[in-house]
């Protein structure tokens, strides 16, 4: 048997499967973020164990990390979807790259507050030009190059296209740019304020960062699926089968 | 020798046109007629290879135009909307720069005769912003006769021209379909040219 | 094929000559905002030695910025950028030339006018040497990324804030790198060299890729 992929490539077809998709997502969003913050506040000890004597405060790794994490991911999807698009000039494409992009934003955004608010009671500061708080905030610039550029364009097409390469442009760019923060200087970098390797971690603190991610992940989904659902609307407003969708609704 | 199958393109989110087959031969003519905003511009362009259509494909001697791109482009001349000259640069500059990137540099007495012919004696070394408009639009045409391309795509091309110049610019145009040569053209103007024999293709309900 | 790279050189050059305030511009902008630094951080001997390769770079940043706004739209306007696209020529190749031509109008100047600068906030002369080499390697680059956001933004309402914030970004690395090799210039000249032969490698990747992106921008905004 031969999946034909294609098939939902085609908006119509991918507009009720998104809607179906979008609740269950929502679920399994809320029921993570219980777990994960449950876990995080209540079953995981006071303080960083180890050489790494840091106190309650900690707990905003919970958020801050997954929360980065998140929005590096989420710039990979949207340069795929970018680029699938710019290959084989599917406009459900574009409009998934278009749908993940706020989302990223908003955990680029969370990542830098959370990271202020470590920041001043484990350094002193809520700003240090930490070499990654640095480039998560280039990061944010450009998701919102991304969206800027996409919106000061009238016509959807170039829009698209136009805002697609500049994330393509964008990542290459991404990691020269990280690498020129953290190491300024070329013979040797830059000592990292926080240093992590995932097995040094508890593994009950590990446990409820993976979660948090997992929820971030599906609240990921469920934001892009609803706006991905506006878009394709907005955008195919004259296809027939919207019109025929929007005959229902009224009579209903 | 110019094939056009299944095109479809899209300006925004609204469809212009869709499933358009054309084929034709050296030594025609096409006029393309349709009301404002029927998409003649776009097609004119998606044959220029400037606009990726939505669905089907452009080819040239039996290859899509998107993979043979530079070798299709020699054989191309457009004339769109605009006149693509500088205004700082002379009539002779515009057009010999014109022609060393259309990859056939032109000597300079054939530059100073195609202007010449074109009603610009006298004209040919003043900076084009000193010109008026239709004598612009005139120093944008020497590229016709300037040109070996084989396939000519002309949008709106009679427009500002006056009587004398609309005149000569048929003969070009004749003179090209006759030798073998292939040429689009929009315009809003009943010439003798298009009521002659022609190719016709209607955009639009 | 160089014959046509000279061909596009020469007539943006030529173009250029017949504008000359243009070109101006873009210079005296540079000179302005490194002047008024000074003004605003006080002019302290030490200050401003410890500031002046920062705001150097900052303010070719910023010229560069400036001046990129009308790399193509001039062609873009009258159509010429269109003829462009359907010549018989590599659109790279064109690009190529055209923001060669920018470079040595706007980029240029920012290197000879170097000492000048480096005269007012009290740098040696050897550090004014390694400005002039970084700023030699690095505002090319500055040009080169900039015509792919200059390419993005054609024809766009408010496209000159808008290729800021799309562009500025990326000149991250040029920016570090660029002010760290006179940075160090201070202590020992041999330690600037991986900085300058980074800049270099920069400058060789941007030369081959950055052609590319922006013909492919054009492409995009001219549909």
């Amino acid at each position: 048997m031969t999946l034909n992929w294609f098939k939902f490539a085609s908006p119509a077809t991918f507009y009720p499967l998104a809607g179906r998709l979008t609740r269950p997502f929502w679920i399994l969003t809320g029921v993570l973020l219980v777990i994960g913050l449950y876990w995080g506040f209540f079953q995981t000890a006071d303080q960083l164990g180890g050489s790494n004597p840091q106190k309650e405060y900690y707990r905003i790794i919970f958020i801050h990390v997954p929360a980065a994490w998140m929005s590096m991911w989420l710039y990979i999807v949207l340069v795929f979807w970018a680029a699938i698009g710019l290959v084989f000039n599917t406009r459900l494409s574009f409009m998934m790259a278009n749908a993940v992009a706020p989302t990223g934003a908003v955990f680029t955004f969370l990542a830098l507050w959370t990271g202020a608010f470590w920041g001043r009671p484990s350094w002193g500061t809520y700003w240090d030009w930490d070499p990654r708080l640095t480039s998560e905030l280039v990061l944010f610039f450009l998701y919102i190059g991304y969206m800027a550029l996409h919106s000061a364009i009238d016509d959807t097409r170039r829009a698209d296209r136009a805002s697609a390469l500049l994330a393509l442009v964008g990542l290459v760019m991404v990691p020269v740019i990280y690498w020129s923060i953290n190491c300024p200087d070329p013979t040797q970098c830059a000592a990292l304020h926080q240093r992590s390797g995932l097995g040094k971690i508890e593994s009950n603190i590990l446990f409820s960062m993976l979660t948090m991610t997992l929820a971030f992940w599906m609240y990921s989904f469920a934001t892009s699926f609803m706006r991905l659902r506006s878009i394709i609307l907005t955008r195919e407003a004259e296809a027939s089968w919207v019109q025929e969708l929007l005959n229902r609704e009224h009579s209903r | 020798m110019l094939e056009v199958i299944g095109l479809e393109c899209r300006r925004g989110d609204r469809r212009l046109f869709s499933g358009l087959d054309l084929a034709l031969e050296p030594g025609t003519l096409l006029h393309v007629r349709g009301r404002n905003g029927s998409g003649k511009t776009t097609l004119l362009r998606t044959l220029c290879g400037l606009f990726t259509p939505d669905a089907g494909e452009v080819r040239w001697r039996g290859e899509s135009i998107r993979a043979l791109a530079e070798d299709y482009r020699r054989e191309l001349l457009y004339f769109g909307h605009l006149n693509g000259i500088k205004s700082d640069l002379t009539g002779i500059e515009n057009l010999s720069i014109a022609a060393r990137l259309d990859g056939d540099p032109v000597g300079i007495d054939d530059v100073w005769q195609a202007l010449a012919r074109i009603g610009l004696r006298g004209f040919e070394d003043l900076p084009t912003r000193m010109l008026s408009q239709g004598q612009k639009k005139r120093v944008a045409l020497a590229r016709l006769i300037l040109s070996r391309a084989k396939l000519w795509v002309l949008d709106e091309p009679f427009t500002a021209l006056d009587v004398e110049a609309v005149a000569l610019l048929q003969g070009l145009i004749a003179d090209h379909v006759a030798g073998g040569g292939l040429a689009v053209l929009t315009t809003h103007q009943e010439v003798p040219l298009t009521s002659g024999q022609v190719a016709r293709l209607d955009l639009g309900d | 094929m160089w014959a046509v790279f000279w061909c596009v050189l020469k007539r943006d050059l030529l173009l250029a000559m017949r504008r000359r305030t243009d070109v101006l511009t873009t210079l005296f902008f540079f000179m302005i905002v490194v002047s008024l630094f000074p003004l605003g951080v006080g002019t302290e001997r030490q200050v401003l030695q410890i500031l002046g390769p920062g705001v150097v770079w900052v303010a070719a940043l910023l010229a560069s910025m400036l001046a990129l706004e009308r790399l193509f739209a001039a062609d873009y306007e009258d159509g010429t950028l269109e003829q462009m696209l359907l010549t018989a020529q590599p659109l790279s190749l064109l690009v190529l030339a055209k923001v060669g031509a920018h470079w040595l109008l706007t980029g240029l100047p920012l290197v000879l006018i170097a000492p000048l600068v480096g005269m007012q906030y009290h740098l040696s002369d050897a550090q004014i040497g390694i400005m002039m080499l970084s700023l030699l390697l690095g505002t090319p680059i500055l040009s080169l990324i900039g015509a792919i956001g200059a390419a993005l933004t054609l024809g766009l309402r408010g496209g000159g804030i808008l290729l800021s914030l799309l562009i500025l970004p990326l000149y991250i690395p040029v920016l570090v790198y660029g002010s760290g090799a006179i940075e160090v210039s201070v202590i020992d000249l041999s330690d600037t060299m991986p900085y300058l032969s980074l800049l270099g490698a920069f400058l060789l990747a941007a030369l081959t890729l950055a052609p590319l992106a922006s013909a492919a921008a054009l492409k995009i905004s001219l549909e």
